[in-house]
């Protein structure tokens, strides 16, 4: 594979690491992230016995899960730029570790919503779904991340081809926007976090839109 | 034999109130014979105390809750006062630097005798211990031992008129010591009222003190209103200006959102937030992670006492 993005000048002054690593060194890198994602469910099964989650643990828990959530979706879709920009296209390996931690902290969350949250409370729950616009949303921007998880191995993605697969996960876009609303509504007054969120994902997004519009236009 | 005299005696060896105001617990757990180790257990407590001022010739009262109360610490670093920060945090973080000396409560309006009371004076009320339930509008609660006197004792001395309807608070406005005033996130300064009769009642309490010592600045020292029927926004904090006034003041929540909190703001299961259920609560401190959230009282507990300021008003209405 053939580097085909032509680097710039000021790219070049510096030395890059290389595009292509070696199936060892990728294999470390991987392991290595693998096991910093850990890290904020660490925080937290470490935390909570030992009185570390502050004075509303449940709180904690429960925002701590849904940001780690939003970050590791926006990191996934920072995946594509990241290589283009960088032309370090072992990335793109990396993207599907990062979208299933994704839905690994989303499932976490969604326990803390129905376990410490409202104790296995059926009805309260699905009228929370029903009458709470965030909760709503939410439980959407969730309910979307299943089939992508489910679709996200080898053999499914051969099964299905690439041509639907690569459409069905563009449902990737529409639950980010999910989440960062969800986000949004749920706050009591100050909107800066989720702003900070909706801001970096609008970035995202229309680097997307603008390569697309030039890929067309070429 | 050596005599101690109280000035031999470091604050460090003062059992502090909290260990003692739960001395009960200690009996009940079949401690009471070990009584010679209070001191040890209370030297070993002492690092974590606020190290406030300590308030003296309290009284007990019977509107105090039996409950146990949440602890110093938790009361004092979980706190809503957004002046310093939205964070939970961050007014205990930042607001140690929040000018209380010299500070002056300006009270005006409808009353027949207008008067500016100095913190000191306001300190020489007949201060009474009151164990009040604290329920916030965002679904957890608390049990504080306010140190205060009933509000009504202070209108008792300006004497309201007739017109005097409502009674509007306006709490401090100090640019230089507070970095949450730089963001619009509500009307600043931090405005809020009461009816007429909600302020008389003998429930509502003008707070100088905590835990037996003087208002730590995160819980809106050197004075604030607590009202405990109503969602805890409704106790405004470090107060410098109090209104008797003719019309219903428009309070800061109310104008930052007012389909989400109205001026009554009563605790009630059963009207909802329109974003949460406000059916039940979670007590800081003692539920623990896996225990299920605590039903929420009508009025936070307080209905036989207030109820009647309400009967007839639909509460949905006027929530």
């Amino acid at each position: 594979m053939a580097v085909s993005d032509e680097p710039s000048s000021r790219a070049r002054l510096r030395s890059r690491p290389p595009a292509v690593l070696s199936p060892a060194v990728f294999a470390w890198t991987k392991a290595v992230i693998f096991v910093l994602c850990l890290g904020p469910l660490a925080r937290l099964v470490v935390g909570a016995p030992l009185d570390l989650l502050g004075v509303n643990p449940v709180e904690t828990i429960r925002r701590s899960t849904g940001t780690w959530t939003l970050v590791f979706v926006l990191a996934t879709l920072s995946v594509t730029p990241l290589r283009r920009f960088t032309g370090w296209h072992w990335l793109a390996r990396l993207r599907r570790m990062l979208g299933l931690y994704a839905f690994f902290y989303a499932v976490l969350h969604l326990i803390s919503y129905i376990w410490l949250e409202q104790f296995f409370d059926g009805a309260a729950i699905v009228k929370d779904i029903v009458k709470r616009p965030f909760i709503t949303i939410g439980f959407a921007a969730f309910a979307m991340m299943v089939p992508l998880a489910v679709t996200s191995t080898d053999a499914m993605v051969k099964r299905m081809g690439g041509k639907n697969w690569t459409a069905l996960h563009r449902l990737v876009y529409v639950l980010a926007v999910c989440g960062v609303i969800h986000y949004w509504w749920l706050v009591k007054r100050d909107i800066t976090q989720p702003a900070i969120y909706g801001l970096v994902l609008l970035f995202l997004l229309a680097y997307r839109a603008v390569s697309a519009f030039r890929k067309r236009s070429a | 034999m050596l005599i101690k005299r109280p000035g031999d005696v470091r604050a460090s060896e003062i059992t502090p109130s909290r260990v003692y105001l739960r001395r009960r617990e200690f009996v009940k757990a079949g401690l009471a014979a070990l009584a010679g180790a209070t001191g040890v257990l209370g030297g070993s407590i002492a690092a974590a105390q606020g190290g406030a001022a300590k308030l003296t010739g309290i009284k007990k009262s019977g509107y105090s809750t039996m409950e146990q109360a949440t602890s110093y610490k938790d009361v004092t670093s979980y706190n809503n006062y957004y002046e310093f920060g939205t964070e939970k945090d961050d007014p205990a973080t930042y607001a140690q630097k929040l000018k209380t000396r010299p500070w002056a409560v300006v009270v005006e309006g409808e009353v027949k005798r207008p008067k500016t009371f100095g913190i000191d004076e306001l300190m020489k009320f007949p201060l009474e211990e009151r164990v009040y339930r604290l329920r916030c509008v965002e679904g957890w609660s608390m049990v504080i031992p306010w140190v205060g006197f009933e509000f009504r004792r202070l209108a008792e001395q300006v004497e309201p008129t007739g017109k005097a309807k409502f009674v509007e608070f306006v709490t401090a406005l100090q640019a230089e010591t507070m970095p949450g005033v730089r963001r619009p996130v509500l009307e600043w300064p931090y405005l809020e009222g009461l009816r007429i009769d909600e302020a008389m009642h003998p429930l509502t309490l003008l707070a100088v003190g905590l835990y037996d010592e003087v208002l730590p600045k995160q819980n809106g020292a050197p004075i604030r209103l607590v009202v405990p029927w109503k969602y805890g926004f409704k106790s405004a904090k470090s107060i410098v200006r109090i209104r008797f006034v003719e019309k219903q003041p428009r309070i800061a929540w109310e104008k930052a959102a007012s389909n989400e909190y109205g001026f009554y703001s009563n605790v009630n299961p059963e009207v909802d937030h329109p974003r949460w259920s406000q059916a039940t609560e979670r007590r800081i401190g003692q539920d623990g992670l896996f225990t299920p959230k605590r039903k929420t009282l009508m009025f936070n507990g307080y209905g036989d006492q207030v109820a009647s300021l309400y009967t007839g008003m639909d509460l949905r209405k006027f929530f």
